[in-house]
Parts: C-alpha cells; sequence; structure tokens
C-alpha cells in the first residue's frame, strides 16, 4: 500500500469561504480532501462538518460533493444525465429534476448541451459539468481536487475567475486542493500551505506573500531573495536587523512572522519590493550599487539579477515596463533601491 | 523491393488457405448427394440437415451441450468478474502470482487437464456426469473470462465509483448504475466466448463425461459409420456458422466497450485480440 500521512493536523474551513490547500505533489493535501470526503478514514482524529462528526458517516452520507481531478464524468450518461445523477434518489418526479438540471446548466453556461454524450465534451466542458453535478446536491462544501490542472493556459485563467465568481455568488464552501502557488493567491480567501502532511501556515494570500513564516513557504511561493543577517532587539515596538551590507535596519514585528530572539536570521526581500533607480534623481529610503548580470524581458516585465558587492548570491529584482523607462544592459552598474518595510525577518534554517 | 512485396503477398495468401481450405470443404460436403466424401461432387442436396432431425441421440447432445455450455459461460463469467474486480481495486499480498495461477490452465494441455480431472474425482468417488464436464470447462473458460473482464474492469476510472458514492448513490446503486453499465460489454463478451469454448469443447468433456453425452463427443462416436459422416459434415457446418456468429458478436461488444471507455487507461493484461486502430490512436494520446 502507498503511504498517507497527515500528522498535527488542525484546522477550520470559515463557513462560505474558498479555502485553498496548496502544496508540493505528495504532501498530503489531496489525502486531507479524501478524508472530507470520507473516501478515507482517519486513523486518529476527527472531522466535523457544520457541528455534525463525521466519525462513520459514508461517503454517500456526507453533506460534501467532491469535483475530481479527472473529473470523473460517467461515459455512458449524457450531460442531463450526468448533472442530474444524484438527484435520482431524491424522487423530485422529472419535471423538478429537469427544471434543477437546466438551472445548474445556466449556472455553469452550458444551456441546451442537456442531450450531449460525455464523451463529445471539451476539457472545459467536462469541467462545467462535474461542477454542475456537484453543485445541484447544494452540499455544505465543495471539494476541488486540482479542477484546473488538466485545463490549458487560458482557459485555466478564465476558470479561475469564474469559478471564484462562482462561489462567490452561490455562498458555498469551498476546499480547492491546487499545487499551483498563483492559482491559491487568486482564487482564495484563505491558502494554506502543506508540506510533508503538515500546515506550515495557513492564512490569506496577501499575507502569506508578504509575510511567509518560514523561508520554504517563501521559497514556495514566488521567488525571494534571501541575505543573512543579525537580529538585534532594541527594545519592544522597533527591532533593529544588522543586514550585512544593507547596513542597520529599523523593522517592526510584523514584520517578523514569528516572534525570534536575537542572534543570526534570514532576511528575505521579494523580487518586486527591489528597485533599480535609473534616473540620477530616483531616490529610495535605502540604497546599494551593483552590477547588471542578466536581464530578462517578458514583456510587460524585465527580471534581473544584479551582483552587489559583499552579497554572496546575486539578487533578483523585477522592474515593470513602464511608459519611457529604459532597460538596462547586462554588464551595466545600477543602483538598487528598497525600503525598510519590504523585509521580511526569518528563522536562519 | 517490390518482387520482395509480392513474394510476401503470396506467403500470406497460401498460409490463409491452407488454414481455412479443409474448413471450406465442410459445407461443400454438407450439401453434396453422395454418401462417399470425395470429389467429384454429385448434385446439390439439404437431405443431410433434414436427416438431422431425425436423430434423437443427436439431439439429446445437443441439449447437453447447450446446457453445458451455458452453464460454463455463467460459471466462468462470475469467477471472472470476482477475480477481475479484486485484481483492478484492490492491492494484496501474492496478486501477480495469483492471477497468473489463475490464467495457466490457457496453457496446459486440455488433455492434461482432463486425465488429472478424472484422476481427482476418481479418487472423490464423484460419479462422471454432465456436472463433471461443466467443472472442466469452467476451469478452461475462466482465464479467457478474466482476460477479458480485467481490461474491462481495469478501463474504470476508480474515480467514478467515488463520483457515484459522493453524490449520494449507495454501493449497490453505484454498481448498478455506474459499474454494471459500463462492464456490461465486457460481461457479455466474456459469457459469449465460454458459450463458443464449451460448446465445442472435445477432450475434457471425452474424458469427464457419463452416460450423457455432448455434441463433440457424439460427432466422434459418429467418425466409425462411414454412412453418418456427410450428416456429420452437416452438423459439423452448423456448428461452424453459430461459432462464427458469435464470435463476430463477442468482438462486436468488445469494441463497443472500447468505445465506452475510450478515454480512459488501457488494458492491463491478457488482450486476447489485436488492438483496432482507433484504440492504439487513443492510447498514444493518453499516454503524451
Amino acid at each position: 500500500m502507498e503511504k498517507k500521512f497527515l500528522r498535527d493536523l488542525s484546522l477550520d474551513f470559515p463557513r462560505g469561504e474558498l479555502t485553498s490547500l496548496l502544496g508540493p505533489s505528495g504532501c498530503g493535501k489531496t489525502t486531507l480532501l479524501r478524508l472530507i470526503a470520507g473516501f478515507e478514514q482517519p486513523t486518529k482524529g476527527n472531522i466535523t462538518i457544520d457541528g455534525f462528526q463525521m466519525d462513520g458517516v459514508e461517503a454517500n452520507e456526507r453533506p460534501t460533493n467532491m469535483v475530481f481531478q479527472s473529473y470523473a464524468i460517467f461515459p455512458h450518461l449524457n450531460v442531463e444525465e450526468n448533472v442530474g445523477y444524484g438527484l435520482k434518489r431524491l424522487n423530485l418526479g422529472k419535471d423538478e429534476t429537469a427544471r434543477r438540471v437546466d438551472e445548474m446548466l445556466n449556472l455553469v453556461d452550458l444551456d441546451n448541451y442537456n442531450k450531449r454524450p460525455a464523451h463529445a465534451l471539451s476539457g472545459g466542458q467536462r469541467q462545467r459539468v462535474a461542477l454542475a453535478r456537484s453543485l445541484i446536491m447544494k452540499p455544505k462544501v465543495l471539494l476541488l481536487d486540482e479542477p484546473l490542472s488538466s485545463l490549458d493556459k487560458n482557459l485555466r485563467e478564465q476558470m479561475q475567475v469564474e469559478l471564484r465568481h462562482l462561489q462567490r455568488s452561490v455562498g458555498i464552501t469551498f476546499i480547492f486542493v491546487t499545487h499551483d502557488q498563483e492559482e491559491a493567491l487568486t482564487m482564495s480567501d484563505r491558502t494554506a500551505v502543506m508540506f510533508e502532511g503538515q500546515i506550515v501556515q495557513i492564512a490569506t494570500p496577501q499575507e502569506i506573500y508578504s509575510r511567509p513564516k518560514s523561508k520554504r513557504v517563501a521559497s514556495f511561493i514566488g521567488v525571494m531573495n534571501f541575505i543573512e543577517g543579525q537580529l538585534l532587539k532594541d527594545g519592544d515596538q522597533n527591532t533593529t536587523v544588522d543586514a550585512g551590507i544593507l547596513g542597520n535596519v529599523k523593522v517592526n514585528p510584523d514584520q517578523m512572522p514569528i516572534p525570534l530572539n536575537s542572534g543570526p536570521v534570514t532576511i528575505g526581500i521579494r523580487p518586486e519590493m527591489l528597485t533599480l533607480l535609473i534616473e540620477d534623481q530616483d531616490r529610495t529610503e535605502f540604497e546599494i550599487g551593483g552590477v547588471i548580470l542578466e536581464g530578462a524581458y517578458f514583456g510587460d516585465m524585465t527580471n534581473y539579477t544584479v551582483q552587489v558587492k559583499g552579497l554572496k548570491s546575486p539578487l533578483t529584482i523585477s522592474m515593470r515596463n513602464t511608459a519611457g523607462r529604459r532597460v538596462l544592459e547586462d554588464g551595466e552598474s545600477a543602483r538598487v533601491g528598497w525600503g525598510a518595510d519590504s523585509l521580511v525577518i526569518l528563522n536562519k534554517s | 523491393m517490390k518482387s520482395n512485396k509480392n513474394t510476401l503477398k503470396v506467403f500470406a495468401y497460401s498460409y490463409l488457405i491452407f488454414l481455412y481450405a479443409p474448413v471450406l470443404l465442410l459445407p461443400i460436403f454438407a450439401f453434396n448427394d453422395s454418401t462417399i466424401i470425395s470429389f467429384p461432387l454429385n448434385s446439390f442436396t439439404f437431405k443431410w440437415f433434414a436427416g438431422l432431425t431425425q436423430e434423437t441421440y443427436l439431439q439429446e447432445s445437443l441439449k447437453n451441450s447447450l446446457f453445458v455450455a451455458i452453464s460454463t459461460s455463467i460459471l466462468s463469467t462470475c469467477l471472472g468478474i470476482l477475480a477481475s474486480r479484486a485484481s483492478s481495486r484492490y492491492e494484496f499480498f501474492g496478486k501477480k502470482s495469483i492471477l497468473s495461477f489463475l490464467i495457466l490452465p490457457l496453457f496446459l494441455p486440455e488433455i492434461i487437464i482432463g486425465v488429472a480431472l478424472l484422476v481427482v474425482l476418481m479418487q472423490l468417488g464423484l460419479p462422471l456426469s454432465l456436472w463433471t464436464v461443466i467443472l472442466g470447462h469452467t476451469l478452461v473458460c475462466t482465464p479467457f473470462s478474466i482476460a477479458i473482464l480485467n481490461s474491462a474492469f481495469a478501463n474504470m476510472d476508480m474515480s467514478l465509483e467515488e463520483a457515484s458514492l459522493d453524490l449520494g448513490e449507495t454501493r449497490f446503486g453505484t454498481f448498478k448504475r455506474v459499474i454494471f453499465p459500463m462492464v456490461s460489454p465486457g460481461l457479455i463478451a466474456s459469457l459469449l466466448i465460454g458459450f463458443t469454448i464449451s460448446l465445442d469443447e472435445f477432450i475434457i468433456a471425452f474424458f469427464l463425461t457419463g452416460t450423457e453425452t455432448t455434441l463433440p463427443v457424439y460427432i466422434w462416436g459418429q467418425l466409425r459409420f462411414p454412412a453418418k459422416l456427410p450428416g456429420v459434415m452437416a452438423l459439423g457446418f452448423l456448428m461452424l456458422l453459430l461459432s462464427l456468429i458469435l464470435l463476430l458478436l463477442v468482438e462486436f461488444f468488445r469494441r463497443r466497450m472500447n468505445r465506452t471507455t475510450d478515454d480512459q487507461v488501457n488494458v492491463q493484461f491478457g488482450n486476447l485480440f489485436k488492438h483496432d486502430k482507433k484504440r492504439t490512436r487513443d492510447s498514444k494520446k493518453n499516454h503524451s
């Protein structure tokens, strides 16, 4: 048997919110989803949905519905039969069933697809059918297992917006599993970052991005420059960090997602928090000189790798290509500017 | 290059003629108005077919054969369902070796199976009857059922069952509404192939039959009487037709099974038949 384990895991999913479970593959996020759905049983611990213990409650009795990664559209049934599948046991009668199915198809923008056979659906349409089939059951919790991973990039981005919109309009609690950081950030009210069966941070996307609790979270979500430094406490409100070449910087406690003692720390700074001061009159709170090693042009952005004297590894800096701003050449010397509040102080590990 | 191709063509055609010419003699002599099976042919006749209706032993053995074939196909399909369901859904110790042993009778000479079963039945003191024939045939047919059903069950995505449960359906309801419709072409193919194999199996039936004989055993008995030979030809022709129809049905249902599951992952093992083009293309698409 494959090993599946989650440990010391305790979290609440607020009603009506979209919480995403984000982590690399094999971190246990799908297992957690399957535990909630009732496809797997926990060896220890319990799950409560809307105040009801789910211990010993079979998957078909739970107020949850799942959108599978493969969508699991019944291939021998057409769209209408797929969407109405779960209603059959409720004995609603033909007319009521048809009415609800039409309503759902309308919600997912598949009007008049009723008789379309399952094999004639595109990836995006399958995804909508899977959604409609689950939502028609009016679940308390909708579980989505990487629902967008098999769609191509453009469709995926479109579906992210639609799914978010849909979640707001139906007001159902969504638990969304993904390994795509951008997707988690765009879609969720809250994101839980998982590594090796444990939740390492759960917060709003903004907080996770700007105040990651560890180096690992920081580098899993987006790009982060790391600089070695020393923490020097000097009072309750303000703390000074000796950032080596960057000098001594005052930071406030909010910039330390976990409380730290004096001593060696790692200082993190996002590439877009650094700027290159191109014109002579450009000013920021702090600045330091360096040399452009390489510029990678992305159209709207240019990502520079800049070697700053006194730092072991080069900094990554991303700059928007706004009107009139020129793209710097490799080998050109440059001034790197930054602000004290853009630093995140992390455990040295 | 061209002559090479032609040689291959000649080889292929002569191979086919060698393979099927003897079978073609069957209908020729079945309609020939002469008791001697040799050329030149006499006039065309239906009398050998008409004669079949007079043979009470023949009808008796036909009834026995149908009984054996139907029982065998149902039994081996049931066993096949259990084995292939277990192999496609669960992981357990020794799974691979158990499956190999289940498939093994496919490669054992039937005469060995026949003799071995006879010895065992004698030791157990069980009287030989149609039931012992059914037992032997089930042993031979089950591997075929497993091979067919295995691909039917393995082609089914596990999440389809979970989706059904998730939508509030019970386990039994899930079987009825999802699993059964999806594997039914495989079930029918398995029933038909079991029926066909059992219907014309001779060696095991010959060893294990009691006083009631099956059709092939009856035919073998008839071969001793030269006068009965044209009748046997007529009977053989009818059986050939029946077998062909059944095999075509099997192929039809097998293809339908592949179509209903063509977006799922492909066969595990024991694909008894060649891949059709569509299927190979789909599997390529899936793996890429």
